[in-house]
């Protein structure tokens, strides 16, 4: 919900370009195509809510919203696997939600093969519920590559947490 | 001729300057290895007229650019038995006493209007003769441009090779606000000074590519939160979007003559090579691959582009011809080897090689296919090469911040440029400048 909002923030503080200078400027303006109203169901707020007293309980794992990998690696461990059978199952229970999944790498490596290897994250993410039933046109990918790590320091133990493909509602 | 080019270089600047809004930050070069042993060169400080002093030590900005190439030792002006500021007043004696073997000399005139003569010469003391002259008029503020050609004439008269001190460098910037990054496109002078800032965003920029008549940069700007393709005129200001595709659309590079520009697509579902002609937008598809492909970059002759794949199994460098065809692995040292591209005289490449976790800017010598790595340090991106291949740069990390780095192509000379604040990176190397704006 946070990141919905945060979205809708981003997509409003559209690009400024700087113009050409003397009396009359004429600024070039970037078309705002963004899609920060992007509707997208009631989120999975009630999901997330409630605690189960099972640690692998359904509503756990749909709390979780990351998929790691390791590195240079598209491969679902059998971990993560269970994170997204969990997904899976919330979409296939909610035919009316959409997803987005971001892929995301360490900032190891070069950041073209990195926005590469990002979307081979997110399409290894999206292979998988598709095979569990859900519709291609609910599921949208991206890669952002290296661009946006959720640790920002340069040790093991950041980068396992950056190579991610997050689910977002 | 030659001063008519160099004002049609000027007036790129000039244009520049004033369709961009000038940076706050800006970089500052620290060389973190030095050479002994450079061409002996005297530069004495330049002389003037009036009490009117000129808004920049010309001579200073010289031999700042000198000393950076790694390729000249600046004497020691303590050791200066005379300070000539015109030709009457050279003694050649009175510098092989100091064991020069170049001369500059220069003075710097106020004339009308806020404008400025500069002249200056470079002799060979041993043969006795002069060996450049020229003379300049400018407004103040274009004095450090003055100052860079002018060490780019002592450069090529020394070395027969052209210097890059009127080059420009484009990169990246990220700076964080109250509750998010900002990132910018600018563009600098080679020694960091005067950056404009040409795109502002708030989401991620990445792989500015110089047209080769330095006129236009493609990159990929995540603006629509998607990697998009756009192209601008660092000129006016204009852009445009190139490719926005499906998937990703990225790693823009030029051919050789500016018609067509090389990309990576997913729009067919993994990432692949396509070549775009700049004239229609028409695409062709290069690479057919079930692995990651990406990263093209041409040949100088434009007859071969190298990319990065991984269908072996691990990143590595691959080249094919520009239709395509005979697909050839070119790296097989390190489990890691990604971004390349070529010298201007297409004998090396320079790209990020990996081993053991570590990832360092790379040499590799196409002809005797020897790997040679150029850093110590070990989070190495998007290397490139100066135009006229004698240094390499590239972007890495230093004390947890964002730098950028350049090397001799030798891997004697080093220097890091670095901002106050926040982070810089995707570094590019324009072209030289040799077109002509119109307007």
């Amino acid at each position: 919900m946070l990141r919905k909002i945060l979205f809708a923030l981003l997509g409003i503080a559209v690009l400024s370009l700087t113009a050409c200078g003397g009396g009359e400027a004429t600024k070039p303006t970037v078309e705002d195509k963004s899609v920060g109203a992007e509707s997208s169901g009631v989120g999975a707020g009630t999901g997330v809510d409630g605690k189960s007293l099972d640690t692998q309980g359904k509503a756990d794992l749909l709390a979780k919203r990351r998929i790691h990998f390791a590195f240079d690696s598209s491969a679902i461990d059998d971990d993560n696997r269970a994170i997204v059978n969990a997904h899976a199952a919330y979409l296939m229970a909610n035919k009316n939600i959409k997803v987005v999944l971001e892929g995301n790498t360490d900032e190891r490596g070069t950041r073209e093969y990195n926005l590469a290897l990002g979307e081979r994250r997110a399409e290894s993410v999206a292979r998988m519920l598709k095979l569990l039933g859900v519709t291609p046109d609910r599921i949208k990918t991206v890669s952002y590559g290296e661009e946006k790590p959720v640790a920002m320091g340069h040790t093991e133990a950041d980068w396992a947490l950056n190579r991610r493909v997050e689910i977002i509602y | 001729m030659k001063a008519v080019q160099q004002l049609t270089k000027l007036m790129v600047v000039v244009l520049l300057v004033a369709y961009a809004t000038p940076a706050s930050a800006i970089l500052t070069i620290e060389i973190t290895q030095g050479v002994d042993g450079g061409l002996p060169i005297a530069i004495v400080p330049f002389g003037g007229a009036g009490k009117e002093r000129p808004p920049q030590d010309v001579a200073a900005v010289i031999e700042a650019d000198l000393a950076r190439s790694g390729r000249f030792t600046a004497l020691d002006k303590k050791v200066f038995v005379a300070r000539p500021t015109d030709d009457k007043q050279v003694i050649f004696k009175d510098w092989r006493i100091v064991k020069a073997e170049a001369l500059v000399i220069g003075n710097v005139q106020p004339v009308a209007q806020g404008r400025w003569q500069v002249e200056f010469r470079l002799y060979d003391i041993y043969k006795e003769k002069q060996l450049a002259g020229y003379s300049y008029v400018v407004a103040g503020d274009r004095l450090r441009a003055v100052a860079h050609q002018i060490s780019d004439i002592i450069y090529e008269k020394l070395t027969g090779e052209p210097g890059v001190f009127s080059t420009r460098i484009a990169y990246v910037t990220r700076e964080r606000d109250a509750k998010r990054f900002l990132y910018k496109l600018q563009i600098a002078d080679s020694d960091g000074y005067n950056p404009v800032t040409v795109l502002n965003s708030v989401e991620p920029l990445l792989s500015p590519a110089w047209s080769p008549d330095g006129m236009r940069l493609a990159y990929v700007s995540f603006e629509q939160r998607r990697p998009i393709l756009y192209m601008q005129n660092v000129v006016h200001g204009s852009r445009s979007r190139i490719a926005e595709f499906n998937g990703i659309n990225s790693a823009p590079a030029w051919s050789p003559d500016g018609t067509k520009l090389a990309l990576t697509l997913s729009r067919d579902g993994n990432p692949e090579i396509y070549v775009m002609q700049m004239s229609d937008n028409s695409l062709t598809r290069l690479t057919n691959n079930p692995a990651i492909d990406t990263e093209p970059s041409w040949s100088p002759d434009s007859k071969e582009i190298v990319f990065t794949s991984d269908r072996g199994g691990k990143p590595q460098i691959y080249r094919m011809r520009a239709d395509g065809s005979n697909v050839e692995r070119v790296t097989f040292e390190g489990d890691y080897n990604a971004r390349a591209s070529y010298s201007p005289d297409g004998k090396m490449l320079t790209l990020v090689s990996g081993a053991q976790g570590r990832y360092h800017a790379a040499l590799l010598h196409l002809q005797s296919a020897v790997l040679q790595v150029l850093t110590d340090t070990t989070l190495d991106e998007s290397p490139s090469f100066a135009p006229n291949g004698r240094m390499i740069l590239y972007a890495t990390e230093r004390g947890g911040r964002g730098v950028l780095a350049s090397v001799s192509s030798d891997g004697r000379v080093r220097q890091l440029l670095k901002l106050q604040e926040g982070d810089v990176r995707e570094p590019a190397w324009s072209p030289f400048i040799h077109t002509t704006p119109t307007n």
